[in-house]
Order: C-alpha cells, then structure tokens, then sequence
C-alpha cells in the first residue's frame, strides 16, 4: 500500500517511539498535521510559539534519554525555531527538528513563507537535509534520528517541501542505518588510558572536572566510582551539575566565572586534571594563559575529538564515549601495581579554601534574597526537583543554591544563554515526566520573552511551578554594569512590569506574590502541594543582590570578586602566566 | 604556515557550503578551494589551501572530520605531495611582442590555446609560484586578463587517498 509523505514521517516518528511531539501547524505542514490527526502512536502539543516548540522538545531529550521532536512551518515558523536549534546546538542535544518546506518547483523563487532552511540553520545543526525526493524520505529520518543521538548528539533538521508531503509511495522503515563518513568512537585508546591511570595515581593534587558530556553520556555512575575510589575532588561546570552529587562531601561545587572559591582554587593548584566531557569553556576557566599553571598535567576524555586540544593543551587526550572510557581508567587503575599518591594534604588544603563558605550570604528581616529563595526551594523540595531555568542572575544562584543530587535534574541554557528557555523548557521535563516536581527558576525579564507558553501549560494541563525571582532589573547586565560601566544602568530597568499574579490568573493559573522572607518557605510549601496546578510565584527580591563569587572576564580563576565576608580573606597571588606557549590557542 | 588539506566528501548538494561555511563560522582563512567529482561519481575530491599554526591546522582537521559529509581528511603538508593550478592568460600580442610573447610562454611550458591579431590565450599549469614568475616575468601593461585555479594536491607514490 502507497503512503502519502506526511503518513510516511508519522510512520517514521511512531516507528522511533516518539511521544511527543511539539509544534505549531502552518501551510507548508497542513499535510502533516492532517496525518497526526489521522493517527494515534503520538501526542502533538501546540505551543504558542515555534522557538518554544524547540526548547520544549530540547528539555524533553535533556530530562530523559530519548530525542526531542518539534515540527514546524516553512518561512517564519523555521525562522522562529532557530534559536531553539541553536540552543540545543551548543549544549550538544539530540533533537529533530522538522519544518516544513514550500513545493520543490517554487523554491527558490521567493514563494510566500520560503526561506532556505538548510542554509539559515547549516551553523548550528549538527547536520540538516532537504528531502527532494519522496524515496529518500524514510531513509532520511532514520538518517536523522541516528545522527542526533550518536556519538556527540545534537539537533538535525529535516526540511520536507509540501508537494513531497503529498507524493505517495511505498513505506518501508530501514531497521539500521550505515554511513560510511560517520563512524562515531566509542571506546577510548588502551595505552592512553594506561597513561592516564598512572597519573592518576602519582597525582599529589588530583582533580576530576566533569562536565554534560557525563550527563549526556549516562556515565554519572562511573564518576561516583572513580572519585570515590581515589579519593578525588570533584567539580563541575554548569551543564555538569546534578552529574556527581551536589550534597557529597568529594563535590566542591561549580568552578569558573560563578563557581565557589574553593573549586576555582582548586582547579588552579591541581598537578593533575581529569576532564570528563568537560570543553574549558571560557565561563569555566576564562582565558587558558591564566588557567595553566605548570606542572599541571591534563587528561581530556570527550566523545568529540574537536574539543580536545581547542583552548588548553592537553597532556593525555582520549576520545571515546565517556562512559565506557570511565568503566575502562578504573579498571587499569584496579590493575595497576603502583600504589596512590597520599592526597591528604591536598584534602587539608581544600578544607581550608571551603571553610570560609564563598556561597554565604545574609538574609536579613525586611528583604527576601533571592539565594534564599533558591535555597528553601531545595530543602522544600528535597532536592529532587526537576529544575529547569532561563539565564541571567537567577540561573546562577539557581546553580549554586540548588545542590542537584541527581544528573538530569537541571535543565538550563548553558551554551548559548538563551532568555526565554525556562518556561517551555519546564512544559517538556513535565510532559516526560508526569509524576515529577519540576520548577522553573526564572526572573521578570526572561520569563517575558516566552509568557505566552503559560497559555500551553493550560490547554494541555502542565502544573508546573513558576518561581519568579523579581528584581525589576535585568539583574546579570546591572551586576556587569555596577562592575565595568560605573553604575550606569543603560536600559537594565524593567519599567511597566505586568501584575504577575493576575496575568497568571488570567491564564487560567494561580498566582502568588511573596514580599517578605518569613512567607517564602510557606508559600513553596503551599504551591508544591498544589500538585494539579500550574503556580506562578512573584517573589519580590532585592534589588542590589550580586552573584558572588565572581571571576571579571580576562582575569585568572584565582583572582575572584569576593562575597563581603570574605573581602579580607588573604587570597594566594595570581598564578603567572604559565611557560606554555598558548598564543594561538585563546 | 601553509597547509594544503586534501578531502573526500560525499557528493552531495550543499557539502561544499558545510566546509566553506566551517572556515568562515570559525575564522579559519582559505586561501584557495577546487572541488570536483572523483572517478567514484558518489565521492567529491576537495583540496583545500589554508594557513595556521599546528594547533589551528590540527583544529580544522578536526572540524572538518567532524562534518556528516566528510569521509577523509589528510593534510599533504605531512609528506611529499604534487601540486598543480591551472592559468589561462590573455595578453595583448602586437608587433615585436607577438614574438617574445610566444617564447616567454614556450619556456614557462605554456600553450598557446587561442589566437587574434591582437591577442594569444595561454594555458599554464603547473605550482602556484611557477604561474606568480610567469606574471611577473612579462609585461604587465600586456595582460588583458587572468583565470586561475585554486591548488588541486595529490600524495607522491604510494599514498593515495581512498575511501
């Protein structure tokens, strides 16, 4: 029996066990939607918006291991859904992204809602097709689905022109798929992983970096078992939080730009680094000449070949999926003869850098903190909250104040920073996970930029929580402006704010404003038992409140702004400039 | 330094648009690219010349691996390699020139592949440099027009690039 195109893709998503998928119908897809109303292996979900769409498919994929799917309209609903993609790019997310194409014979001739979809997204997919042909067309969505979710994952776009949506032919769904130019790695170099076990063992100063190639790569379970087996610290950037528990002793929290004092100390003083799906990005060691400090040797295992050796030198690279390549250094270091360097001095000194608690802060009687928000939120919830969240002030104090347990727990924007991700992000993690307390941590300002996803949330009964820390300012651009442009607030003030409680009733939700410390644990109480509700939390905070600490961009790791009660700690002098030649390298 | 990057790709639409979109997206320079078909018609071959440090080269050896469409990667530089570029050049050929023209293409190894009155149209091929002397060795009032190739690159004896 002959299938039309669109039957052939919903075919294609139920043969891949999609759930859901998020979208918003349009011209160029009418044939598709009519086939998804035609079946019944999938839900679709209406966002409100195309680049909602996206990071609720994104948030999906990010809190459970399967890929997100959106679908979307050709022109301006493609257009809408690349900053999603863009997103899911940079923090390396399997997702297909579906949109729509007008008819083969008018592209490329400015057709109404046209544009070149495989080009405006070539830069931040990990690969796109335009299916031209209707035979090709299962093919390419197995094609599509096996590239998102293998070796480095991240989004694929598919772009189907109208008239093939409506062509007929034969189904047949390939069971597997070969490429011959991608042949992802998978098990990392023996003797590399020989070398790295004896440094691992020598090390006096050891330190385990990890990073959301060990959330993505499901290898949290190994990273419990190498830090434990040797005793390590252990810290992680901010798509890592969750993957080594926040609340164990080993973890010294999130090092870089906001990490604490005692992991950027840590990080700096090491002699040898174990890097686990972890880039060095440049919010995680600012520039590579103040990071290195000689005799550090580093270990670098990553899926992608391309992020070793991007911004640091790297002593023993190994390339492999991070968890067989885990499971593999522990089994040579249970091998090895060599007997583990003593490391207690080394814990000593970690001791002391923590002792002062950088993460301290003082709430008083008059003002909630929004530290303290995040804090009661974690007690509250035991900490096995899904939390997702938008960028700005508040995901920092969300990532610092909210010790994840557990990997996949913390949904946020890391990569590309992206304002308006926490809300639609909040509506995927509940849609995968029914049963879960999932928060959105966000602020007034980024919350705005995707408010009308509260709308979805009603129509589809999402009840998740809203946990709106409201300081009338862009609060991350006030804080750089305080720090590097003389307290000039340039179009930071967020005037004519809407009553946030009524909007959230007006959307059919319930709304709570909180203005006082003394009412912040009650009322988390009070909305997460609400459990059938979406509520929206207006906590009024203060105004001046700065993440702390803080690293100034071009400034080494150890040369952090200070909370005030550490101001006349007797900080170690700035690392020099290491021998190393990185000229080329930042 | 100069590297010249010799790539098998799939011959697909919109390949070459990933590797020269690679290069500007991440500020890599190009210095020339020649792209065609290979015997295998499902294969293109591309040769890339480009200039970095070994950690830049390194890096967009590594990028360009990564592209779905990319199925080899090798960098010539690491071994004895040919290199060729094709020219086709106009030049003016009156009087007492018509007769030196001639000669200066005759020792560069040129052929002369299209006569007027006025003008000759020379083939060359041959190392990048070798065309450069063979423009600066005639006079430049003289040339009416210039076509080049960018660099095509092959490995001398038995290394060869194959899927």
């Amino acid at each position: 029996m002959e299938l039309t195109g669109a039957e052939i893709l919903t075919r294609c998503l139920a043969e891949e066990g999609v759930e859901y998928v998020f979208g918003y119908p349009g011209g160029a897809v009418l044939e598709i939607y009519d086939a998804i109303f035609r079946q019944d292996k999938f839900r679709h979900v209406l966002v409100r918006h195309e680049q909602a769409a996206v990071h609720a498919a994104d948030a999906y994929s990010r809190s459970s291991d399967k890929v997100g799917v959106a679908l979307v309209t050709s022109g301006p609903g493609a257009t809408n859904a690349v900053t999603g993609i863009a997103t899911a790019y940079m923090d390396s997310i399997p997702m297909v992204v579906i949109s729509g194409q007008v008819n083969r014979p008018a592209i490329g001739l400015d057709a109404f809602q046209e544009v070149d979809m495989v080009g405006i997204t070539r830069p931040c997919v990990k690969h796109n097709f335009l299916v031209k042909d209707i035979s090709q067309l299962a093919e390419t969505i197995k094609k599509a689905f096996y590239i998102a979710a293998s070796g480095r994952p991240g989004p694929v776009v598919v772009d189907i022109p109208k008239d093939v949506t409506q062509q007929k032919a034969k189904f047949s769904y390939p069971a597997s798929i070969q490429m011959r130019a991608y042949t992802p790695a998978q098990k990392g170099h023996p003797g590399q992983i020989k070398k790295a076990a004896q440094l691992l063992l020598d090390a006096k100063r050891p330190l385990l970096y990890i990073g959301g190639g060990v959330v993505l790569g499901n290898a949290a379970d190994e990273v419990r078992e190498i830090s434990r087996m040797l005793g390590l610290p252990v810290t992680n950037t901010l798509m890592g939080l969750g993957a080594h528990p926040g609340n164990d002793q080993q973890n010294i929290g999130m090092l870089g730009m906001h990490g604490t004092f005692e992991a950027n100390m840590t990080m700096q003083n090491c002699d040898v680094l174990l890097a686990v799906g972890a880039r060095f990005d440049d919010r995680v060691i600012s520039v590579p000449q103040h990071f290195l400090s000689s005799p550090k040797k580093i270990i670098h295992i990553d899926i992608d070949p391309s992020s070793i050796a991007k911004r640091v030198k790297v002593d023993v690279p190994i390339v492999g999926h991070v968890k067989d390549v885990l499971a593999d250094l522990i089994g040579a270091i249970q091998q090895s003869d060599h007997k583990q360097a003593d490391i207690t001095n080394w814990w000593k000194q970690i001791e002391a850098w923590r002792a002062p608690n950088s993460l301290h802060f003082d709430q008083g009687s008059d003002i909630i903190m929004p530290q303290f928000v995040v804090q009661k939120l974690y007690e509250v919830t035991g900490g096995n909250a899904f939390v997702t969240s938008d960028v700005g002030q508040h995901q920092m104090f969300a990532a610092q104040y909210y010790r994840f347990p557990e990997p996949k727990r913390w949904i946020n924007s890391g990569g590309l920073g992206t304002m308006g991700f926490g809300l639609p992000a909040a509506m995927g993690v509940k849609l995968a996970h029914p049963d879960a307390d999932v928060c959105c941590i966000t602020g007034e300002a980024s919350i705005q930029m995707n408010i009308q996803e509260l709308s979805t949330c009603k129509q589809y009964h999402v009840p998740v929580k809203v946990i709106n820390l409201n300081n009338r300012y862009l609060g991350m651009v006030r804080q750089w402006q305080e720090f590097f442009y003389g307290n000039r607030y340039s179009e930071s003030y967020m005037d004519a704010l809407p009553d946030f409680v009524k909007l959230a009733e007006a959307y059919g939700h319930v709304g709570m404003r909180i203005d006082k410390p003394a009412d912040v644990e009650g009322a988390l109480r009070e909305a997460m038992a609400l459990k059938d509700r979406l509520v929206f939390m207006d906590f009024l905070t203060d105004q001046q409140a700065n993440v702390f600490p803080m690293v100034q961009n071009g400034k080494g790791l150890t040369q952090m702004d200070l909370p005030p009660h550490m101001r006349n700690l007797q900080i170690a002098p700035p690392t020099p400039v290491n021998e190393r030649d990185y000229g080329n390298l930042c | 330094m100069r590297h010249i990057l010799s790539i098998l790709l799939e011959n697909e639409a919109g390949a070459l648009s990933r590797v020269a979109g690679l290069f500007s997206a991440r500020n890599y320079n190009i210095e020339s690219l020649t792209v065609a078909p290979t015997e295998d018609k499902t294969l293109s071959r591309m040769t890339i010349v480009t200039t970095g440090s070994d950690d830049i080269i390194e890096q967009i050896t590594k990028q360009l691996n990564k592209l779905i469409d990319v199925v080899k990667v090798i960098d010539l530089n690491e071994s004895d390699h040919i290199e060729r570029e094709l020219m086709l050049i106009k030049v003016r050929a009156t009087g007492k020139d018509r007769e030196e023209m001639k000669r200066m293409a005759e020792i560069f190894r040129g052929h002369i592949i299209d006569v007027t009155e006025k003008t000759y149209t020379i083939e060359m091929t041959g190392p990048g440099h070798k065309l450069d002397a063979f423009i600066k060795a005639i006079d430049p009032a003289l040339i009416l027009e210039t076509v080049r190739t960018g660099a095509s690159g092959i490995g001398r004896g038995e290394r060869i690039l194959k899927v």
